[in-house]
């Protein structure tokens, strides 16, 4: 099964002709795509070869060569690996690219992001606003001639602090103190905020009828407010309390994870995958530590795979278990369910914080491995959660919850996602599964030994909230018997490939490492020029992602079920904003 | 409790010991407090997670008297920060803290809070929330484990009991000034600051950075 390739059987470059080639640049795959044609090929690639999910779309600044490349990763929702094709243009403001939000509707925020991030101007976008930042932000900071306030150099480790071991903190070498820099010529004064006019002019007013007229108001959730789960915002325009229209409105937790992962060296980035999506950090480390092996050519032994599967799997019960508690904190049955989740939720962070050191914030693997071997007993510790502890536990929840008469009369047949929507708008995890869509990485394009354990896919067909919350149900019960293979089978030997290294030799090249996290498909694309820092690190966030579906789900709904569509997507502002 | 609350010196009979105390005003007053202080349900990044974890069955915090998490600022009497202060959320902090009526605590949960964090040097991220609220209590860690959290509200418990009502500016007379709140232009404004902006965008001449 793992063996098997889905590459497309037709040459693209025969069949599209001159404006669609190969990119043979060395460490580089896929193919390089006119602009001009961008569309056509996109169309034809979603109808004739069936590629109709977008993975992932950003961009890289190739400053040197003057040039800007946007990079989209296309899959079939059937399962293999993903396509990659590219469009460069000249790196000269305005910076313009077609959009492709006609063609995969998921695109829509990823263009925002690319154009908030990178400046590159999506012609045909429906609402082409900086996403992360606020309007009125000096500049795109991902662009690599862009330099924050902080800025020391291109690279770390800085030469002013090491190898002498120099520590002083920069905000005493700058003029305000603080990290603020400000353009020339710019006057507070008279500076007017740009502030929120364009959100609040896209949202969409019905025109209203002749006899009987009501008012609709926007009221604004967030970004603090109890039940948006962090500091996330929608903006939603409402007919009583009926949902007309509803944005999105995010970057409020905004921890400019790109451009400092472009600063790092490739080791230094692990520790910040932790916090990318904080309840499930030892997914985040696997994902990253594939991309870069790709790009290194290693493979980790035996035990460390078992190790990584083990692991991966845990997290997704933390995060499903929490997941869970908080949806039905939503629902409005405040704080008890939360608490039997959070029971068991610590029973596996005493797992984490005896393996790795650390209750959440994880940091264990390495390019190559793990970072260190289980600690003695701890195999027993977790055969014994296995086995015993956890499926019990989740039966007890089936039996509070599943059929329970307000969770049934509150969750089924609110947010509905057809599988034509979830696969266009690019939604990936329990959301797009939910929606009929058997599409697992784990088992669609396979990566680590997850070939060898035998699970189910997790499938629900109704699309609702309902549906989604009985497919994290399963996933856990799927996890736990990955995890119960995986105790019975693990070998002994080393866990990792050859010696640890603080700086880790990353040959030239492009690479999308991706793996099945608990919320989806979370991707990390990552390009190297062979220097000890990636030029181009780039997190294709579930969360994110998943939220560009939200307006979808919640329209026509009551305002209060607008929060539990939000409860059941899962999202987590730590990776939504990064 | 009777025990803490108690001045010394003034000998209770056993049995009247739960009932009876003599105490100054400042005492009974500060007791009365440190034991109910609500905090604003507030999550920020990754330590709220570990707040969470802090308030639930197992680390506990009704034991102190704070299990009440109030999502509306007007009924709480402490902002944990709990988490990474962006550029972009910080107008809403501040609003916040302007919105909570005194007395009033802050306490910066973890490193981000304190002083930036891991993301420090990123284009968005506030140094630290004391560059623009007052701090109370500092608590390091990344995120902090819940006992840090414990232990740092009650460091801030230690710190009510030392406060006097004579003192304490919410006492003076007339309003208290509210933080003015800072404003998103091309990165984020103290309009405390602006004259220093002129002086730094207007001028002819670029500032030389100090380098070491």
């Amino acid at each position: 099964m793992a063996e098997q390739t889905f590459a497309p059987t037709v040459d693209l470059t025969a069949r599209f002709g001159d404006w669609v080639r190969l990119d043979e640049r060395k460490g580089y795959e896929g193919y390089v795509v006119e602009a001009a044609h961008l569309v056509a090929f996109a169309t034809a690639l979603r109808d004739e070869y069936g590629y109709d999910y977008l993975a992932s779309l950003t961009g890289v600044d190739y400053l040197p060569e003057g040039k800007m490349e946007v990079v989209y990763h296309v899959s079939q929702s059937t399962g293999g690996a993903p396509l990659v094709f590219k469009v460069q243009v000249p790196r000269e403001d305005p910076v313009t690219v077609p959009s492709l939000v006609s063609v995969y509707p998921g695109a829509e925020f990823q263009e925002r992001e690319a154009w908030d991030l990178l400046g590159i101007r999506f012609e045909g976008h429906p609402d082409l606003r900086r996403i992360l930042m606020w309007e009125g932000f000096y500049g795109h900071p991902l662009r690599k001639d862009w330099h924050e306030a902080y800025f020391e150099e291109e690279a770390k480790p800085f030469k002013s602090r090491w190898p002498e071991g120099n520590v002083h903190r920069i905000e005493d070498t700058l003029p305000f103190g603080k990290n603020v820099a400000y353009p020339k010529g710019f006057d507070p004064e008279t500076w007017v905020p740009e502030g929120e006019t364009a959100l609040y002019a896209g949202l969409q007013h019905v025109p209203e009828e002749e006899d009987f007229q009501t008012d609709q108001i926007v009221v604004n959730l967030g970004p603090q407010h109890p039940s948006t789960h962090g500091v996330f915002r929608m903006a939603v325009t409402l007919d009583g309390e009926t949902v007309v229209d509803l944005k999105p409105v995010m970057g409020y937790l905004h921890r400019n994870h790109e451009k400092i992962g472009e600063r790092n060296t490739y080791l230094m980035n692990i520790p910040f995958t932790d916090r990318l999506d904080y309840l499930s950090s030892l997914s985040n480390n696997f994902g990253y530590v594939l991309a870069v092996e790709k790009l290194m050519g290693v493979k980790p032994p035996e035990r460390a795979e078992y190790i990584r599967v083990i692991m991966a799997e845990l997290t997704r019960i933390v995060n499903h278990v929490f997941a869970i508690g908080m949806f039905l904190n939503d629902m409005g049955a405040f704080f008890t369910p939360s608490l039997y989740a959070i029971e068991e939720r610590e029973l596996i962070l005493d797992v984490f914080e005896a393996v790795t050191g650390s209750r959440m914030m994880c940091n264990y693997m390495r390019f190559g491995g793990v970072a260190r071997d289980l600690p003695p007993g701890m195999l027993e510790r977790i055969r014994d959660l296995a086995f015993n502890r956890l499926p019990a536990k989740v039966d007890e929840f089936d039996t509070y919850l599943t059929n329970n008469e307000i969770v049934r009369v509150r969750a089924e047949g609110v947010g509905v996602l057809t599988p034509e929507q979830a696969i266009a708008y690019s939604t990936c995890g329990p959301v797009l599964r939910a929606s009929g869509v058997p599409y697992d990485l784990r088992r669609a394009d396979p990566y680590g030994i997850y070939d060898r354990f035998d699970f189910d896919v997790a499938v629900g067909y109704h699309g609702d909230v309902y549906d989604r919350y009985l497919v994290r149900m399963e996933e856990i019960r799927q996890s736990i018997r990955i995890i119960q293979q995986a105790v019975q089978q693990i070998p002994a030997g080393p866990v990792i490939e050859g010696k640890q290294q603080y700086q880790v030799r990353v040959p030239a090249g492009e690479a999308y490492g991706r793996v099945e996290g608990p919320k989806g498909e979370l991707g990390f694309y990552v390009v190297s020029n062979g220097q000890p820092n990636p030029w181009r690190y780039h997190v294709r966030a579930p969360s994110f992602i998943n939220l560009t579906a939200l307006a979808e789900m919640c329209k026509g709904n009551k305002v209060a079920d607008a929060v539990i569509i939000l409860g059941s997507i899962d999202i987590v502002l730590g990776e939504t904003d990064r | 409790m009777s025990e803490s609350l108690n001045s010394p010196g003034y000998d209770i009979p056993e049995e009247l010991q739960g009932t009876v105390a003599i105490t100054t005003l400042d005492r009974i007053y500060n007791w009365g407090r440190r034991n109910s202080i609500w905090p604003m349900m507030f999550g920020l990044a990754c330590c709220a997670i570990e707040m969470i974890c802090t308030a639930a069955s197992r680390y506990d915090l009704a034991r102190f008297g704070m299990e009440v998490m109030r999502p509306s600022p007007r009924q709480s009497d402490l902002m944990i920060v709990s988490g990474t202060v962006t550029k972009k959320m910080l107008p809403q902090i501040v609003r916040l803290y302007n919105q909570m009526a005194e007395p009033r605590y802050v306490l910066a949960m973890g490193a981000c809070a304190s002083g930036g964090g891991p993301f420090k040097e990123g284009y968005n991220v506030v140094s630290g929330v004391d560059k623009y609220l007052p701090v109370d209590v500092y608590v390091p860690g990344c995120p902090p484990t819940p006992q840090a959290l414990l232990h740092g509200l009650m460091k801030l418990q230690e710190k009510i009991d030392q406060q006097s009502i004579k003192e304490v500016p919410w006492y003076k007379k007339g309003p208290s000034e509210p933080i003015p709140v800072p404003v998103l232009g091309p990165d984020i404004m103290d309009p405390r600051e602006y004259e220093k902006i002129k002086q730094f965008t207007l001028q002819p001449v670029i500032p030389v950075q100090v380098e070491d």
